[in-house]
């Protein structure tokens, strides 16, 4: 071991970023090249009844208009959001109903505004309520968990409990809204596709294009280069690379679509609003008797997606009783998909708000309640653990934030009009990984060269595996170049779940290690092509453990709450986590800071409305979605402890991308309520519902 | 794309004359707003007549101790100018409170007091909306609308005006100057806004081709305390959710002067002259500051999502009351 893995290596794309050459998808010229806008549909159900596209085609410059009468055939895809200008139906508001192609990007947005369509409405409803009558229970949540788990007699027990706690709680509507938004830009030569595209997996876009045009993967080439943020809203294609690939076979030319960022919340997925209830039943001891976590979403009429927020319950804690329910109406709203954590976040914001009332409940320090049920193996499952260190992350957490000696007793904390508080939640992610292949080379002037169809979606992987292949290599890092981010490289699985570095990277270690093989048996100079070896994972990296694998972690949080305005900033906020081996302390710190970011977001900013009358998410814009801006950003901390996990692949690490949006938002809560007295259980906490709070508290 | 023509005018005559010249024309400004608007397709000038390099950047000092800022004095310059920072803070805080460093940096004073709502529904050429397109309903006031306005408003529209700076000129008795066909004139910054009536696609008073060509801070108000607070869902880069200017001089331990006016609660910066009457003469106490806002807002119209506003104004006013009247702020403020 040369000892690359675990330093802060820089990221390898850094300087081309911050000058502006990193290229993104819509940025590779190409002469010819024509771009598109979409139109949206302005009825939220019904059915096109005709396409006017005169004015639109008389707009100088627009080439062509697509609508569902001329488009493309395509095959039927396995993902119905990506059917697109097939049919005459509209499933929600601001599906695309037509796409306007143009030799500007201007005369391309005037030729959209100038379609007309009409439409035979019908009467939508949009509004998700706790008894809508359309409420069902799916086969499974996303992640293919079981809806409903259930263990003993939760109702008997938690009616038996000595403290208990029946609560609801309300996640909004969030949006992923990556810095850049998605955008494709495809072209036809020869019956071959070549697609530059924004994606966290191309290999998964390419097998998608491959299937709707009925062509050949040989014949598709996809790369993404850099990717300007996806937050699970780029996991899989979106409209952005179905229709740039109709619309260049349709006029000959390469095409970019570009989604504009209004548009963005109706066709890329949106983490969808969640209303929880949970109940939890103690013993005086504080040791859980029944714990259950019921959950109600909706999804579209299109494809349903189900939150799996009720699965962290069925990891975290010891309820000898205990019931997990997930369900779901289907209404007519956009497609709800991956987001940051799905599951994991809007659950863990539920569960640790409720595991605080708990304490409070109790007169228990809400660290130490977290502890007393801290189980000895996976509730749900019975399977051991491959390493949990929960109360080690409280423990550190604690002793790093001050939280000895904290004063229970909330709205007691006066600094002239701002009121004081500190809570703290616990974190939780599963491990996820999956084969990979990589190749390794070795080069005749010394250098190395790993390839591999890894996406660097922002996160630093490019760095990360180049330390990984180092240190297998035993060659300093300088060493090793490495190609990511195309379909021409050897196939890899996406950047999602928290799944990348610890798939990739098990790829990249074995062609590695196997390439130092190869080395160490050969004597003489190298062949000028240089000495190759190939890995692949597959039987390994998919293969069942017999152990639960998670990582966990522990927030903290100190607040100050103004009680003229209701304005909640957070002066502190702190994790410590147990996520295996940290492989570079630089990007990983960069990444638990991003994810606490967004749980800061989560719980004071981030939310949007669904408009009722229209059908549409109201904040579609980063001017009215408020995401955290750097004022809200006071002091951060992000640490981890060393964990030594053999259960997990060759590097002993385990994902670190989402860990840090789950549970910040309800240590936030936490430490609000800690503040100022006040329970608040829907999200955002913005001052006109925390004033309103503490003014129902006066009176 | 939609042309448009464009015209960079070298002065104030050369500015309304390529206006009355070109039928559908608007002024740009810093463009920060406009340009959004053109992109959504909620403005579509025909004529664009640049007014950025008119000689109105300046900020002068006039004969009796009034301050003059030329229209196309850029935010920052206006937030950072020393006489503005000494004289007027609270419009040197309202100036900081809104946008961003690089937002700033562009708008011009007179954009700043010509932005378009933020209306979501105004923004939407989908949805109806009075103050868009007359006649064609309003989205809001049975939608989303926790933003919008409790003062004010009417049938037509309950949008709010956005200026965080226009509520500082407001309660500081600014006046706005307007140069047009028929001459030049100005009118006190609280009477330039509107209020929605049955026109709400009229947001001021200005008339058809006249240019915003400068505002007057008045020497009445110079060197008083006064201050700004904005309330708002982040800590910076948001619109208020309210937001109130103060200016008050006490005198032998009463108030002598009051101008107070609240942001983000109507059509307008709303001009609280029922509370300003009610502090004149009075002790400076909260019970006095209190019983003053609170016949100001018993005005106040809440829809059914934004009742809280009404709560947060009173809190905000009352507190920056309190804060000026502070021994440490009966002196000039700093």
């Amino acid at each position: 071991m040369t000892g690359s893995v675990g330093a802060p290596a820089e990221r390898r794309e850094g300087r081309e970023k911050v000058s502006g050459t990193a290229r993104y998808a819509g940025e590779f010229p190409s002469p010819g090249r024509a771009q598109a806008w979409p139109v949206p549909a302005g009825v939220a159900r019904g059915r096109v009844t005709a396409v006017d596209t005169a004015a639109a085609l008389a707009v100088p410059g627009v080439l062509a208009v697509l609508t569902h009468e001329n488009a493309p055939r395509l095959a039927e895809p396995d993902d119905p959001t990506l059917a697109l200008l097939q049919d005459a139906r509209v499933p929600h508001r601001g599906w695309f109903v037509a796409l306007v192609v143009a030799e500007t990007l201007e005369a391309a947005r005037a030729g959209a505004a100038a379609v007309r369509v009409a439409y035979a409405t019908e009467e939508h409803d949009v509004t998700l309520t706790g008894s809508h009558p359309g409420v069902y229970v799916p086969e499974e949540a996303n992640g293919g968990h079981p809806a409903v788990r259930e263990q003993g007699d939760p109702d008997g027990a938690f009616d038996a409990s000595a403290a208990r706690v029946d609560v609801a709680y309300r996640v909004p509507p969030l949006h992923n809204h990556p810095m850049e938004p998605h955008t494709s830009t495809a072209r036809w030569e020869d019956g071959r596709l070549s697609v530059h595209t924004s994606s966290q997996g191309t290999g998964a876009v390419r097998a998608v294009l491959a299937g709707l045009f009925g062509l050949p993967e040989e014949r598709i080439v996809v790369t993404a280069e850099h990717v300007g943020g996806g937050f699970g809203s780029k996991g899989t294609p979106r409209p952005d690379v179905v229709l740039a690939a109709m619309a260049a076979r349709e006029t000959g030319r390469p095409v970019t679509v570009a989604l504009p960022r209004r548009y963005l919340p109706a066709v890329v997925g949106h983490r969808a609003p969640t209303l929880h209830r949970l109940r939890l039943g103690a013993g005086a001891d504080g040791r859980l008797a029944s714990l259950t976590h019921e959950v109600t979403t909706h999804t579209s009429r299109i494809k349903e997606f189900v939150e799996q927020a009720a699965v962290p319950a069925r990891v975290m804690y010891a309820a000898p009783h205990n019931r997990t329910v997930h369900r779901v109406a289907a209404l007519d709203v956009p497609s709800p998909s991956w987001m940051r954590a799905p599951g994991e976040a809007p659950g863990m914001y539920a569960l640790e708000s409720a595991l605080d009332e708990l304490a409070t409940e109790l007169g228990m320090d809400p660290v130490e309640l977290r502890v007393r049920n801290e189980p000895d193996v996976e509730p749900d499952s019975g399977r051991p653990f491959s390493s949990r260190h929960l109360v080690e992350c409280l423990r550190e957490g604690a002793r790093r934030f001050g939280w000895a000696g904290r004063d229970p007793r909330p709205g007691v904390r006066r600094e002239g009009p701002l009121l004081l508080g500190t809570g703290v939640a616990a974190a939780t992610y599963p491990v996820m990984v999956g084969p990979s292949t990589a190749t390794a080379r070795a080069l005749p002037d010394g250098s190395f060269l790993v390839r591999i169809n890894a996406t660097d979606i922002g996160t630093g992987a490019r760095t990360v595996l180049a330390q990984v292949g180092a240190d297998a290599l035993g060659v300093p890092l300088e060493r090793v170049r490495i190609e990511v981010g195309s379909t021409e490289l050897p196939s890899a699985p996406l950047a999602g779940g928290s799944s990348g570095t610890a798939s990739w990277g098990w790829a990249v270690h074995d062609a590695c290690a196997g390439l130092a093989r190869r080395l160490a048996g050969h004597a003489g100079p190298l062949p000028g092509q240089g000495l190759d070896h190939r890995a692949d994972t597959t039987g390994a990296a998919d293969a069942e453990s017999d152990f639960a694998r998670h990582a966990f972690g522990a927030h903290f949080a100190e607040v100050a709450v103004d009680t003229v305005t209701g304005e909640v900033r957070v002066g502190r906020l702190l994790g410590v986590y147990a996520a295996g081996r940290i492989l570079n302390a630089r990007t990983a710190r960069s990444q638990f800071v991003g994810g606490m970011t967004m749980g800061l977001g989560m719980a004071l900013t981030e939310g949007s409305t669904m408009d009722a009358a229209f059908g549409d998410f109201t904040e579609s814009d980063l001017a009215s979605y408020h995401v955290p801006v750097h004022a809200d950003v006071a002091g951060i901390e992000a640490h981890w402890l060393d964990e030594e996990d053999s259960r997990l692949n060759p590097m002993g690490s385990k994902g670190i991308g989402e860990i840090g949006i789950v549970g910040t938002a309800a240590a936030i809560g936490n430490a609000v309520h800690h503040a100022t007295g006040v329970r608040l259980r829907e999200l955002p906490l913005t001052p006109d519902r925390v004033l309103t709070g503490l003014l129902d508290r006066r009176t | 794309m939609r042309e448009f023509a464009y015209v960079r005018a070298g002065s104030v005559e050369e500015a309304t004359s390529a206006y009355a010249s070109h039928t559908g024309a608007r002024y740009l400004g810093g463009g920060t707003n406009l340009v959004d608007l053109m992109k959504l397709g909620v403005e579509a000038p025909a004529a664009l007549i640049d007014v950025t390099r008119l000689p109105l950047d300046t900020v002068e000092e006039l004969p009796g101790g009034a301050l003059r800022v030329g229209a196309m004095v850029r935010n920052s310059d206006l937030a950072a100018h020393p006489l503005v920072r000494d004289r007027y803070p609270a419009l040197s805080q309202a100036v900081l409170a809104g946008a961003s460093g690089q937002l700033r940096n562009a708008a011009t004073t007179g954009g700043n007091l010509l932005q378009r709502t933020r209306c979501p529904y105004f923004q939407d050429v989908s949805k109806p909306c009075n103050k868009r397109e007359p006649g064609s309903g309003c989205g809001a006031r049975d939608g989303v609308h926790r933003d919008h306005a409790v003062l004010g408003h009417s049938a037509h529209c309950i949008a709010t005006h956005p200026s965080d700076m226009a509520v500082a000129l407001s309660a500081l008795g600014g006046r706005v100057e307007l140069a047009g066909p028929e001459g030049a004139r100005s009118v006190a910054a609280a009477d330039f806004h509107r209020l929605p009536g049955d026109r709400p696609e009229q947001d001021t008073e200005i008339r058809p081709g006249e240019l915003v060509t400068g505002v007057v801070l008045p020497a009445a108000t110079a060197g008083l305390p006064s201050a700004y607070r904005k309330a708002r869902d982040r800590a910076s880069y948001a619109f208020a959710l309210a937001s109130v200017a103060v200016v008050l001089r006490l005198e032998d331990g009463v108030v002598g002067h009051a101008g107070l006016a609240f942001g983000a609660l109507a059509h307008r910066p709303w001009r609280a002259q029922r509370a300003e009457e009610a502090l004149l003469g009075a002790a400076p106490t909260r019970a006095a500051f209190e019983h003053a806002v609170d016949l100001e807002l018993a005005a106040a119209q809440p829809l059914r999502d934004n009742a809280y506003k009404v709560p947060l104004a009173r809190n905000l006013a009352v507190d920056v009351l309190s804060r000026l009247t502070d021994t440490a702020f009966t002196g000039r403020a700093s």
